[in-house]
């Protein structure tokens, strides 16, 4: 015997004591497969035969069994299940989980059953309890189906226990393995002129047209395929022309559909069911007034077989008629197909006599695309990675399909109003329904352990505290999530000068990348300023429709922490204002075919943001270390002591190091007064409309923003040069040009792979590594970091973490950023941002 | 840094000043260094005589040493790994101090132990100090012990002023230390990254003679223990730069404003008003949104017709003082379950808030960026819909009765905006008619004819 059951079922074993149930499932099923109901008493009471503790055996028994089909696990209950309430609550158990029931029914000889209990241990009751077992059995077996069960086997005899071979096989709806590429196409409605133009436009070649009732067909030359939400036939003129080419592609494999309300409900007429003929269906039948026998049948058969949806692409597509929540994604029930064919609705009705909706879309969280229709809607629109396509045709609107995986959208106008909707269609906003849903931002999406998987390779991970972290900050301090669509990495420093005064200098940045295979490098000049992302519209119209944002602006700018950057809107309208100039000068909109930019930058001096910080911190550090010494020199000098030379020689080189630090420091600050007193040095152009720009290298980025420079005094080039680090000539010129460089007061260098994203053989190689200069690095360390006993000591400085960190933050960043342009919920692009901060609160050494 | 202590003699027939050598235990014609975990102590004498004579206690701070270790053990002060604790006074002085002159701080001396009972004129100098509050707080500090004060700032411009300190008195010299060892880590305010916990509680039992007594005991308990963190807290003091400036008052912001406000005991007005309001509309859940340290949660928890109450703010910080204010730890499973705390964010929407019956905003809108406050509106009237929200913010016409505020200048210094009632007025119209509220607006507090009340409430109630 070959049993087959669905490979996601719950499998209710039901027999009497000593009928073999848990021999049998141990034969057919793994052992994590199995939950017993002996199992669970023995967990809860260190008894199995405890039948005191059987309530709350079978506690832990339906809590195990939900946990893992709420996961989507085959899961095999092994208790006796002879009594009909128990039952019950099993099917209910898989019914809330949208899992199949399934009955293997062991109908065992009770008295054989009692004689295996007595050669065992702790079965020592009478024959009168597998009698009993075996009589209530016995009193079920017809009903079973009825109970809900949904295949129901029956073993009669030891032997029968012994033979089955139990065969899994996937879901009906389940077509995982097939990848597409779609061509999903929305609620034709009976509009055939319209659906052959579309799939003409699509690229599909059709058989010609013949009328009759000989089904059409098309197919594209790339084996594209096109898949039907749903809704072929009722309200429109060539109903059963649509039934025609869709009966055949699905025939000839290019095609495929789920079944739409409509699709039923005409389904049950063919059949000969009593159903009430309207809402569109009176067209149909009027049409199939006139149809053979014969093709009646076909369609109904065709009909009646569609799946209520189809779950494709590995888990990443869904397909359903009206929808699908996540949690009923590849399962199977009559609730799962409700939802499927009518969606979700309240039960009350609307002033136009429509059911009202719930609005499920709103709260879907799911990673896969849900395509559907059932709803017409004046645009096709993106919410949360679901998608209706049924543009209502029908009603003078459009007929739209969607191109998957590519995410675009292709329509074809209606040629004609066949129908008056019931209620008029939604006028719609002016901003899309998913910026009009991500006008608010959920905080219980974000306070718990993130996770994260990048496109860059690998699952980023974020601690609770640290995301709580972040989330507090960011509430309290962040510019509108819809403008932060990005927080920049951090970078790492340099392996550490193994010798002399230096803790940095080029030799090992450049070693680090030579031997990691890197011949293309740029070394770019780097800024002491504060780090500030510039988003950039051409307008704030433009910036409305791209942002949804609705506070006027046409741009932002924001710290490497999100916080706005300037603490006056005017001067930041201003910047923003300038820079948009400047690109328009420059002809980058065009060129990009962008109406916004996000530009990353250095925003100098130094003290326009940092002055508290100077202020708090370096100045009284500068000013104590000179009293310091000074106190120290003035008391020495007092009276000759033996011994003191050294004191006072270290108290000299203190005064010197920290007048040495203040003068670094001073080289930073200037008032910043006025916009013309700032300096804002851009280095990258991250992104533009549909476009992350690290595809493009670090060149194309230098050359076209000194192209941009030249455009606004504010703006200041930054230098760089493109060297090969294997090469010792170019190295040697590197080192020179950083010496002077640093010695005439700059930060120092930061060295980057040519490309943006380079990989190598360990993954990704650093994005960045910047070289810090000997008196900068004062700032950092202090005024004697490099007395040559606390160098030897700095030297030792883990750089793993930092190394680390930086990778983790380029690759969400980036991830955040390409979410952006597609188009993805902001809440997928705002728990990005969040991750960048939230890993900044990290422990690294501040000081790399 | 380095503490300087003279001693003078009016006549060296009494005592020569140079016996301060046998009080410290020390040759006046040597130089001492002792080496400690906090770094180097060096004492030698620049001035030996008969009338007066001076030793130098110069700390050398090892600032490699200093920082390596408590940065990866994430001991906080990440951001500020280059600061003026190698070279300014503070506590690693009276540590070092301990260590270095632990006998003469006892009060002992082998050779001159009637000098050391008796009270001598000192001259003391500490250079440079950090200082906390200013000049202010040397005075309150050191004006009770009889000292005179002389300091002359250096850098005023951070957090801690730097000064050159120079103070006089007549007294035991270990008394002098005693109060040197403990008020100086006080002055400095900052918390004690770089010595253990223990070694804080040491301090304090150092002053137990005088500290009782001292009129700024609080203050001095008070800063002297600053060095408890949980680990929320540690991860956002690693985002500190991502936080405003705070400007080093040392009274939790939240106190600066109520000094403000008390003479009118306002926030206790407000808190009633709330209350009342609630009572009268006959609400029985109620969610506290910025609830801070749980003030209003204290007052709805006496009453009976309340049975459930949450309060959500965004800072951990302040629900851990709540839920102790509140004793939800002792708290039996009835409370847990009438009182929720929940970190929370006004600028985000939150699934939790559904299904209550009141919202309350009590000063707390006026803490959000107003381009953010829609955000807020859409959450709370659009999306959580409470059948009431009460809102209270300050009168901003009502700024020009306080005394000592400037013009322009707001309550608390982390207010985004204050309103005048006509701006509240128009806000809480505009916000009723959006999202389908009534709304009642008044002043609470008492009413001046010109300025109005010094806060104002709105009262908002969903039509259906």
């Amino acid at each position: 015997m070959k049993i087959s059951i669905p490979d996601f079922a719950l499998v209710v074993l039901i027999g009497p004591t000593g009928s073999g149930k848990s021999t049998f499932a141990r034969a057919h099923f793994a052992e994590t497969e199995i939950v017993s109901s002996d199992a669970c008493r023995a967990v809860v009471a260190d008894d199995e035969t405890d039948q005191s503790a059987s309530a709350d055996a079978f506690d832990l028994l339906r809590y195990t069994a939900g946990i893992r089909l709420r996961r989507r696990l085959l899961t095999v209950i092994d208790a006796t299940s002879v009594q009909r309430p128990d039952r019950a609550e099993l099917v209910a158990l898989a019914r809330k989980y949208h899992a199949l029931p399934l009955a293997l029914v062991l109908n065992i000889d009770p008295e054989l059953c009692h004689d295996r209990n007595a050669g065992r241990a702790n079965r020592d009751f009478g024959p009168h309890v597998a009698r009993n077992h075996s009589r209530a059995l016995r009193r079920s077996l017809k009903g079973l189906k009825k109970e809900g069960f949904r295949q129901v086997h029956i073993m009669n005899a030891p032997c029968e226990v012994a033979a089955p071979e139990i065969d899994r096989q996937p879901l009906w709806t389940d077509q995982r393995h097939d990848h597409g590429p779609f061509d999903i196409i929305g609620d034709l409605h009976g509009c055939f002129d319209e659906l052959t133009a579309l799939l003409t436009r699509l690229g599909y070649a059709h058989d010609p047209y013949s009328p009759g009732e000989s089904l059409l067909s098309a197919r594209h030359p790339e084996g594209r395929r096109a898949f039907f939400v749903g809704d072929i036939t009722d309200r429109g003129p060539r109903n059963i022309d649509c039934l025609r080419l869709v009966m055949g592609m699905c025939a000839e494999g290019t095609g495929h559909a789920v079944m739409g309300n409509h699709d039923q409900k005409l389904a049950r007429w063919l059949y000969g069911r009593k159903v009430t003929v309207n809402h569109g269906l009176e067209t149909t039948v009027a049409e199939m007034d006139g149809a053979s026998e014969a093709f009646r049948k076909a369609a109904h058969g065709f009909l009646d077989g569609l799946r209520s949806h189809a779950w494709l692409a590995g888990g990443k597509l869904v397909i359903a008629h009206a929808g699908l929540k996540e949690e009923m994604h590849g399962r199977g029930s009559a609730a799962v197909r409700s939802f499927a064919l009518f969606g979700e609705t309240t039960g009350e009705v609307d002033e136009f006599g429509l059911p009202v909706r719930l609005d499920w879309a709103r709260n879907y969280r799911g990673d896969a695309d849900v395509i559907y229709g059932h709803t017409p809607m004046p645009e096709a629109e993106w919410l949360n990675s679901t998608l209706c396509i049924d543009t209502g045709c029908v009603f003078g609107g459009k007929l739209t399909a969607l191109r998957w995986p590519e995410r675009e959208t292709v329509a074809v106008p209606a040629l004609a109003h066949y129908s008056v909707p019931a209620k008029p269609l939604d006028p719609g906003r002016d901003v899309t329904a998913q910026q009009d849903h991500d006008r608010l931002l959920y905080f219980d999406d974000f306070a718990r352990k993130q996770r994260i998987e990048t496109r860059l390779g690998g699952v980023v991970t974020i601690p609770e505290e640290n995301a709580l972290a972040a989330l507090e900050v960011m509430s309290r301090y962040a510019v509108d999530p819809r403008w932060l669509i990005y927080l920049p990495p951090t970078m790492a420093a340099c392996p550490t000068a193994p010798e002399g005064p230096y803790l940095e200098r080029p030799a090992e940045a450049l070693d680090f990348f030579a031997t990691r295979g890197v011949s293309d490098l740029v070394v770019e000049e780097k800024h002491m300023g504060s780090r500030a992302l510039l988003v950039i519209a051409r307008d704030a119209t433009a910036a409305r429709a791209r942002f949804g944002v609705e506070d006027g602006k046409a741009g932002v700018v924001f710290t490497r922490t999100g916080r706005p950057f300037f603490a006056d809107d005017a001067l930041e309208a201003a910047v923003v204002g300038r820079l948009g100039q400047a690109i328009g000068k420059t002809g980058l909109w065009d060129a990009l075919d962008t109406d916004w930019l996000l530009l990353d930058a250095e925003v100098m001096p130094w003290s326009a943001k940092a002055s508290v910080l100077l202020r708090k911190q370096y100045y009284p550090t500068v000013t104590a270390a000179e009293h310091s010494a000074a106190a120290l020199i003035g008391a020495l000098d007092a009276r000759t002591i033996a011994g003191t030379q050294n004191l006072r020689s270290d108290a000299a080189g203190l005064r010197d190091k920290a007048l040495a630090m203040r003068r670094t420091i001073d080289g930073y600050c200037w008032s910043a007064e006025t916009l013309e007193d700032y300096r804002i040095a851009p280095f990258h152009i991250l992104a533009s409309e549909g476009h992350v720009q690290t595809d493009r290298a670090h060149d194309w980025h230098m050359t076209t923003l000194a192209a941009l420079c030249e455009a606004d005094p504010i703006l200041q080039a930054t230098g760089w040069r493109r060297i090969d680090p294997t090469d010792k000539a170019q190295c040697d010129e590197v080192t020179e040009w950083w010496e002077a460089h640093t010695a005439a007061g700059g930060e120092g260098v930061v060295l980057k792979p040519n490309a943006f994203v380079l990989r190598g053989a360990k993954g990704l190689v650093q994005p960045a590594m910047k070289v810090r200069g000997r008196d900068y690095l004062r700032i950092i360390y202090g005024p004697e970091y490099d007395l040559e006993a606390n160098v030897a000591r700095l030297r030792k400085r883990g750089l793993g973490r930092k190394f680390s960190l930086a990778d983790r933050e380029f690759r969400i960043g980036l991830e955040g950023l390409h979410r952006f342009v597609e188009r993805r919920p902001l809440r997928q692009v705002h728990e990005c941002a969040l991750a960048v901060l939230a890993l900044e609160s990290e422990p690294v050494d501040p000081r790399l | 840094m380095q503490i300087e202590i003279t001693l003078t003699s009016a006549d060296p027939a009494d005592y020569p000043a140079r016996d301060l050598g046998f009080l410290l235990h020390k040759h006046p014609d040597h130089l001492h260094q002792r080496d400690t975990a906090v770094g180097r102590m060096s004492i030698f004498f620049p001035d030996v005589g008969e009338a007066r004579c001076r030793a130098v206690l110069h700390l050398s701070v090892d600032p490699v040493a200093l920082v390596r270790g408590r940065l990866e053990k994430g001991d906080g002060l990440l951001a500020q790994y280059v600061n003026d604790r190698p070279y300014a006074a503070n506590s690693l002085l009276s540590v070092a101090m301990a260590r270095a002159i632990g006998q003469t701080m006892a009060g002992k001396s082998k050779e001159r132990q009637w000098l050391a009972d008796r009270a001598l004129p000192f001259e003391l100098r500490v250079v440079p100090v950090a200082v906390s509050g200013g000049l202010e707080v040397i005075e309150r500090l050191f004006l009770p012990l009889v000292y005179a004060v002389e300091a002359v700032p250096l850098d005023e411009s951070g957090r801690r002023a730097i000064f050159d300190l120079r103070l006089s008195t007549t007294a035991r010299l270990a008394e002098i230390l005693s109060h040197l060892y403990v008020l100086v880590p006080v002055l400095d305010n900052a918390k004690h990254y770089w010595i253990d916990a223990a070694e804080v509680e040491k301090l304090l039992a150092k002053g137990g003679d005088w500290l009782p007594a001292h009129p700024e005991k609080d203050m001095i308990a008070r800063r002297a223990l600053k060095h408890r963190r949980g680990l929320v807290e540690a991860a956002l003091d690693r985002l500190s730069d991502a936080l405003p400036e705070e400007d080093g008052e040392e009274a939790p912001a939240a106190e600066a404003e109520e000094v403000l406000e008390k003479p009118i005991r306002l926030h206790d007005l407000r808190l009633d008003a709330v209350r009342d309001a609630i009572l009268a509309a006959g609400a029985r859940s109620v969610l506290d949104l910025g609830c801070g340290e749980g003030k209003l949660i204290r007052r709805l928890k006496r009453e009976r017709g309340i049975d459930r109450i949450c309060g959500v703010d965004p800072s951990v910080r302040a629900l851990e003082i709540a839920r102790r204010r509140l004793y939800l730890d002792e708290a039996g499973e009835a409370m847990a379950e009438r009182i929720r705390l929940q970190m929370g964010s006004l600028t985000y929407g939150d699934r939790r808030w559904q299904g209550f019956d009141a919202a309350t905003l009590v000063e707390v809108i006026e803490h959000i960026d107003p381009p953010r406050l829609s955000a807020l509106e859409l959450s709370l009237f659009g999306d959580a819909r409470p059948g009431l929200v009460v809102v209270t913010t300050p009168n901003r016409e009502y700024n020009a009765l306080f005394e000592g505020m400037a013009e322009g200048q707001l309550r608390h210094r982390d207010h985004r905006f204050e309103w005048t009632r006509a701006e509240f007025g128009d806000w809480a119209a505009r916000v009723a008619g959006a999202f389908g509220y009534t709304v009642e607006t008044g002043p609470l507090g008492p009413f001046d004819d010109t300025h109005g009340a010094p806060s104002q409430i709105a009262v908002f109630r969903r039509v259906a």
